[in-house]
């Protein structure tokens, strides 16, 4: 059950996506910022968190989850350890990912050519 | 007495003006033939190909969800590991040219979930490192992700830091 609601939230958010490419005159990098920002104001004030627990990866998957995982890391740390963990919070759940983004994207770059 | 180049300017302008007027409306009746001749997009056909790949993206990250809470994690703990796969995956597929395909076929099916996240920053790597490693591969990397971050990080923290306030 878990799976099949997944794939149909994540493929509605990616549906929505696609929708907003073809209606306006948006590039995908405006897509991609305004659903994580979408995402990330949903899970500062705590909106994200409720749907996450009904869709699993059908709202964590979207970047809209990156964004909710980023505030939820600042909201988490801010909670336990005070206002410095607005930043120290912020690439918590987030920062493992962009890491390994990073390491191996410049990995790939080296073993990789672009295709023509 | 004005001089000889200030009274060929004041002659001059009223057709430079013209000139001016008469390229912005063939600027306007331009722009009116492209948005007439420009065939609409498939708005369902885009939508299904993005919502079944989207879909099916986020159908395997439920599967690594799955797995990292069947390992003992609780759903907030098992996030960072899941969405880390989930971005190796889309790295992995980038490097062997399958997300570029993906991409063509689902369009925001492929660039919403975070593997096409991570699909820009892998393929900004590839594409820019022959202007260097630096200052190409290095400096470009974030291209269309960094844009991404900021506005995450600038409205994740200031949504958190008005909820702390609001709730001291």
């Amino acid at each position: 059950m878990a799976y099949l609601i997944a794939f149909l939230i994540g493929g509605t958010i990616c549906g929505l996506g696609q929708l907003i490419l073809d209606l306006t005159t948006l590039s995908p990098g405006h897509v991609l910022v305004m659903f994580t920002v979408l995402g990330a104001l949903a899970g500062g004030f705590g909106i994200y968190q409720p749907f996450l627990k009904f869709a699993g990866a059908g709202a964590l998957v979207p970047v809209t989850g990156f964004g909710a995982s980023i505030a939820k890391g600042s909201l988490l740390e801010a909670q336990r350890i005070g206002f410095i963990g607005l930043f120290t919070g912020a690439f918590e759940f987030t920062g493992q990912g962009l890491a390994v983004a990073v390491f191996f994207s410049a990995i790939a770059a080296i073993f990789f050519n672009p295709r023509s | 007495m004005p001089s000889q180049k200030a009274r060929q300017q004041i002659t001059k302008m009223p057709e430079t003006i013209q000139a001016a007027q008469e390229q912005k409306r063939r600027q306007k009746v331009y722009e009116q033939l492209v948005a007439e001749k420009k065939p609409k997009p498939p708005y369902v056909r885009n939508f299904l190909a993005a919502f079944v790949t989207g879909g099916t993206i986020c159908l395997l990250g439920q599967g690594v969800l799955s797995f990292f809470v069947r390992r003992g994690m609780d759903n907030v703990a098992a996030t960072a590991p899941t969405l880390t796969v989930m971005i190796l995956l889309g790295i992995v597929l980038t490097a062997f040219g399958v997300y570029d395909e993906l991409a063509e076929f689902a369009g925001a099916g492929a660039a919403v979930p975070i593997t096409g996240f991570a699909n820009t920053i892998a393929a900004s790597a590839i594409d820019f490192k022959h202007e260097g490693w630096v200052l190409g591969m290095g400096a470009k990397m974030f291209i269309i992700a960094g844009p991404v971050i900021v506005y995450g990080v600038l409205s994740g923290v200031f949504a958190a830091f008005v909820k702390l306030i609001t709730k001291l």
